[in-house]
């Protein structure tokens, strides 16, 4: 079944100092997987909000099958055959698989059905599903499922999936591919968001390009290079970091048997991790979300204290020492979330400059705080990194996510550490601002620092990284050089598919 | 239709608009309530906020502003560290009670001996009696995890009940011809909480509260203690990051309201109040909490804040008396207070946007 | 000392009567952490509903009309909350705290006239047959009519919550408020919803003092029964028939230390006055310890900023 579905016809959406959406037309056609490529800030989540109904257009039309469409709201959407899987979940840990799917339906059937029904449909799909399992228990991958079989039990027309597979290895990936040729043959319609270009090569017929808001063209990925697709997304000469080819030094961090349970409810405990990180080395650790990320920088920043030998800096036990004591042996760490964990939303820069910089700045004598000295830190670090806010006395929430990171990144590179671990370091950053972070993460292991790079990002992995391993389930895999790793390598480190099974389609 | 949206940084100039609006608005709603009462508003405004500062007998009344205001501040500059931190203890009231037991029990000890070291001993007793009181709360806290609010509040009941059974038995005076409570402090020099200058109101117990508000002032702007409060009132997680230990954090807070709670029991039992008896304590513990939020949690404030609380107390009292208002209106007047700060509060960190409804 | 005067008969059927107005209070309460929300403001509530219920029966004679005018004063005053933590995004802690002083001195300055008054009672139920059972005739076919909708009220909430789309959608909202606010879930509503459930809760367990288990109106006469009440789905791990059990325990160390008191026990009576809130401080201990899950969005405050 071909002809058009869905028609968009100069879509605009204005906010407060920004355009998010400018004049922006495309066409999506019966059984099409269309992909909505573009940069973070491009525009694509709030196009795609328009068609969902959760925010309304300035102006412009939207056709669904020849007839107006205007949702005014999700409800809206949804029975005109529009779901829609959010790049953040919309689940509840505690509660079991039916009772979520039934909290994202209109009119659920009574629970019994309900959980027939997904048995059934997930089957089919090849995403099984065990209805009365706790979510809270559930892999990131298998989370996905949930939304997506609470997707297709309404049976949609159009289905629009946000950056799906930032959440999957490379064998889940493959697994949701087929699921997804299995829709299109059906006659379902995908609107597919991302920014990975080789994926969408992969899977999709067409793809629209928006930069700053506006279309800016229309291709079939099949027959264009990722190059190009990435020059039309960013529009200039893409860069690539400069990697300084290293001289790697002594064993400068070491971790043998490194366990740990993990802090929260839900979360993924450490399994007899095993590493040796030499001076001047970038270490990548890639891994799909909620395989211990979290949990491996709460071990190395001392947040939760493990066996005394299981972490070693230059040779010494750290096991059991606090954030501070590891700060004044030269190991520091970059959280990943920002706002509430490695900042404080409602405090100045300057508070937050003191926040880790106390100790090797010294920035206090004998507890009694220099604040002009914090405060010239502040400055140093908003000069050094180009942090856009008018001073240091800004509260780290007005900050844009890229300038934030910037500063908390910035703020431990300037303390000249031996050891520097971040979590996702340009996870949400703007193009630029991610550049400028990776150079910063090179230039450090240019001058002697042992870096870890822990990321979903596989792509910035195998740029900065010399060597890379995988976290997966609490275990990290063997270190391998980045040089002439291949995806599958890395899929298999990663876990492959979890023990998913392959679509019976 | 109005929408809430966030400030880009909390706004300064609301921070210190807030109280002011808040006792505005507080005024206006009272104001309502009595008039329903059937009482003239406007006599009942001023004879509660203008007469004890400014009226025919402000020369009697002005001193006890000091002396009402005194234990409020004290406690609550306690209470305000822990606040900050989000370490809520609700118990001041049974830890001021347990410092007045403590530090009475001392001073009836050495009795009818004069000494100089005498009162520094009730103080002292009288610390660490509300110090252990609140040591309680924060064991079960540190160790099992186990609420602080609830657990302070049950001994607030259980201290109420040790100061029946003092009063009754232990610390009953034995020329007191068998009524209950202790012997008066009052007459027993060494032990008597005076004035220190006469006729201002001013007993050891108010200049330790304006000590108090110098000292968490430095605490809280120039030492990483007051830092690491702050930081993990604001954001926990960053707390952790920032190496702060929230066991010491929390043995540190309530410790030191309970200290402080304890102390200003101490001087009130061995001076304005004179013994232990039944109905000791009068709520202090659970107004300071209203001084606290009413101060914003500022030393600063909390002077202002405790001095306006003592003269709702006074004029109260005042307006009891003259215009036989009931006393519980007071307690409603500050219960509103608290209400209106609260939700005043909303516009130091969110702006009131108005919004079309969008044109489709 | 006498212990033998102590009826066991007569000791259980009191400990359903003592354990009533928390039991009431602590249901409601239940629904209002499940749904996300702290209300510390039980104290003030339930004396709220003490002194509404009083009037009422007095102004009326129907006790009857009491109970409802309590539930509804309990509801009044528990939106005043709901208004400061829903609208006004005002901190949980202070806000409760704000509205037991409230609730007190209100309470207070409304009960000015009907103070030493006595109500008319509420008669117990008779049941014919069931109440002549001897001994459990005594326990549990004696009683008014609302400790009875007390134990209806548990079952009720304990299968709204597990059965229903209702409570389904009120748990989702006490996990995860932001992923109920993004599936279209009205988060707001459903939380003031509920707090004017635990209002109305805490009303009418006030009452059952004022007018059944006193019956007589004194200033603060719940004398902390609405903290013990929060302390109770602690206890209960925010499950609906552990609040049951609960309440028979705290009713049941009253009762007991009452009995004591009576019988001439040899611990003085502070002491055994102690008792009820020693023991509830014990099983927060031993309840802390288990780590059974609060609803993850409890206490935390809900903006939604879309």
């Amino acid at each position: 079944m071909t002809g058009t579905l869905l028609k968009i016809e100069g879509l605009t959406k204005a906010y407060p100092g920004v355009v998010a959406n400018d004049t922006v037309s495309f066409e999506i056609k019966h059984g099409e997987v269309h992909a909505l490529l573009g940069e973070n800030g491009a525009g694509k989540s709030t196009l795609v909000k328009m068609i969902y109904g959760l925010v309304k257009p300035d102006s412009g039309t939207m056709l669904m099958n020849g007839a107006s469409f205007s949702p005014a709201e999700p409800r809206a959407a949804r029975a005109s055959g529009v779901a829609m899987v959010f790049q953040h979940f919309s689940l509840f840990d505690a509660l079991n698989v039916a009772e979520n799917i039934a909290l994202g339906m209109e009119q659920p059937p009574a629970m019994r059905d309900l959980a027939e029904k997904i048995r059934t449909v997930s089957e089919d799909y090849g995403l099984p599903l065990d209805p009365y399992r706790t979510v809270g228990d559930l892999s990131a991958g298998e989370r996905q499922r949930v939304e997506i079989i609470r997707c297709l039990l309404q049976e949609p027309k159009l289905l629009i999936m946000d950056e799906p597979t930032s959440v999957l290895t490379p064998q889940e990936v493959e697994i949701l591919f087929e699921t997804l040729r299995k829709l299109t043959a059906e006659g379902v319609a995908i609107l597919y968001i991302s920014h990975k270009l080789e994926e969408i090569r992969a899977l999709c017929d067409a793809a629209t390009i928006l930069r700053l808001g506006k279309n800016v063209g229309t291709c079939v990925p099949a027959e264009t290079s990722a190059r190009d697709m990435a020059e039309l997304m960013v529009g200039t000469e893409l860069q690539t970091p400069k990697s300084a080819g290293a001289d790697l030094g002594e064993v400068v961090l070491d971790l043998s048997g490194l366990s740990m349970p993990s802090p929260s409810a839900f979360g993924t405990p450490l399994r007899n991790i095993h590493l040796r990180l030499r001076a001047g080395e970038v270490l990548g650790i890639g891994g799909v979300a909620g395989n211990g990320q979290d949990e491996l920088l709460l071990a190395l920043s001392g947040e939760v204290r493990t066996a005394r030998d299981a972490v070693k800096l230059k040779g010494e036990s750290i096991g059991q020492l606090t954030p501070n004591a590891r700060r004044t042996r030269g190991l520091l760490t970059a959280p990943e979330e920002r706002l509430g964990h490695a900042a404080a939303p409602n405090m100045s820069l300057t508070e937050n400059a003191l926040l880790t910089g106390n100790v090797r700045k010294e920035l206090s004598n004998r507890g009694f705080l220099k604040w002009a000295k914090a405060r010239s830190f502040a400055e140093e670090i908003i000069e050094k990194f180009d942090v856009r806010t008018p001073g240091p006395d800004n509260a780290a929430r007005s900050l844009s996510g890229g300038n934030l990171q910037k500063f908390v990144i910035g703020r431990e590179v300037l303390q000249e550490p031996d050891v520097l671990v971040v979590n996702q370091p340009t996870w949400g950053v703007d193009a630029s601002a991610a550049a400028a972070i990776r150079q910063a993460i090179l230039d450090l292991a240019a001058g002697g620092t042992a870096v870890i790079v822990i990321s979903q990002d596989l792509d910035e992995l195998m740029e900065v990284a010399d060597n890379f391993a995988a976290l997966n389930e609490g275990r990290l895999t063997e270190t391998r050089p980045t040089q002439g790793l291949t995806i599958d390598e890395i899929g298999l480190m990663m876990g492959g598919a979890h023990g998913m099974e392959v679509a019976h389609v | 239709m109005f929408k809430l949206e966030k400030r880009p940084q909390p706004s300064k100039l609301f921070a210190y608009l807030t109280p002011l609006l808040a006792i505005l608005a507080t005024m206006f709603a009272g104001g309502l309530l009595f008039m329903v009462l059937g009482y003239n508003p406007l006599e009942a405004i001023r004879t509660i906020f203008w007469d004890p500062l400014f009226g025919e007998f402000a020369f009697y009344y002005r001193p006890q502003l000091l002396v009402k205001g005194g234990p409020l501040i004290l406690i609550a500059i306690g209470l305000s560290l822990g606040f900050r931190a989000g370490i809520w203890n609700i118990g001041a009231e049974g830890q001021y009670i347990v410092g007045a037991i403590c530090g009475a029990a001392v001073g009836l000890a050495f009795y009818p001996m004069e000494a100089w070291f005498i009162f520094p001993l009730m103080v002292i007793a009288g610390a660490f009696g509300g110090w252990a009181w609140a040591m309680i709360p924060a064991l079960l806290k540190v160790r099992f995890q186990t609420n602080e609010i609830l657990v302070s509040l049950m001994l607030v009941y259980v201290a109420e009940q040790l100061l029946a059974s003092m009063s009754l038995g232990l610390l009953k005076n034995p020329d007191g011809h068998g009524f209950p409570g202790s012997r008066n402090l009052k007459d027993y020099p060494s032990a008597f909480n005076d004035e220190i200058i006469t006729g201002s109101g001013m007993h050891w117990g108010v200049l330790t509260a304006f000590i108090a508000v110098i000292f968490a002032y430095i605490l809280l702007n120039r030492h990483m203690l007051g830092f690491s409060i702050r930081l993990t009132g604001e954001a926990p997680r960053a707390a952790k990051f920032s190496s702060v230990n929230p066991t010491r954090l929390v043995l540190f807070c309530l410790g030191m309201s309970g200290l402080l709670a304890g102390l200003a029991g101490l001087f009130e039992v061995s001076g304005p109040s004179g013994q232990i008896s039944i109905d000791f304590n009068t709520g202090y513990g659970f107004t300071a909490i209203i001084v606290a939020f009413l101060g914003r949690l500022h030393p600063v404030g909390i002077l202002f804040a405790g001095l306006l609380m003592a003269l709702t107390y006074i004029g109260g009292e005042m307006a009891q008396g003259t215009l036989g208002l009931p006393a519980a209106a007071i307690q409603l007047f500050q219960g509103m207070l608290l209400f209106f700060l609260l939700a005043v509060d909303l516009l130091t960190n969110y702006r009131l946007k108005r919004v079309r409804k969008e044109a489709v | 000392m006498d212990l033998s005067a102590i009826n066991p008969a007569l000791l259980l059927a009191s400990l359903l009567v003592a354990a009533t107005p928390i039991l009431l209070a602590g249901i409601g309460e239940l629904v209002v952490e499940r749904a996300g929300v702290l209300n510390l403001g039980v104290e003030g509530m339930m004396i709220t509903g003490a002194i509404c219920g009083f009037m009422m029966t007095i102004i009326t004679g129907s006790p009857a009309l009491g109970f409802v005018f309590a539930a509804l004063g309990g509801a009044a005053l528990s939106l005043l909350f709901a208004i400061l933590t829903q609208y006004a995004l005002a901190n949980q802690v202070a806000s409760g705290l704000a509205l037991t002083l409230f609730g007190l001195g209100l309470s207070s300055m409304l009960g000015q006239e009907y103070v030493g008054l006595k109500p008319p009672s509420t008669p117990k139920l008779d049941i014919p047959l069931l109440s002549d059972i001897p001994f459990l005739g005594t326990v549990l076919f004696n009683h008014d009519i609302i400790v009875y909708i007390g134990i209806a009220l548990v079952a009720a909430v304990w299968a709204t919550l597990k059965y229903t789309r209702v409570g389904l959608i009120l748990r989702a909202v006490g996990e995860n408020h932001d992923a109920a606010h993004a599936l279209g879930y009205k988060v707001v509503r459903i939380r003031v919803l509920a707090i004017m459930f635990g209002g109305a809760c805490a009303g009418l367990g006030g009452a059952y003092f004022s007018l059944i288990r006193v019956p007589q109106w004194t200033e603060g006469m719940t004398a902390g029964a609405g903290w013990i009440a929060l302390a109770l789905v602690v206890f209960a791990s925010w499950k609906p028939w552990r609040v049951l059990l609960g309440a028979w325990l705290f009713g049941g160390v009253t009762v007991l230390q009452l009995n004591f008191q009576a019988a001439g026990v040899a611990i003085p009576v502070e002491y055994l006055s102690m008792s009820p809130y020693i023991i509830t401080i014990v099983v927060l201990v031993i309840m802390s310890a288990d780590k059974s899950r609060a609803p993850a969005s409890l206490g935390r405050i809900f903006h939604a900023s879309s």
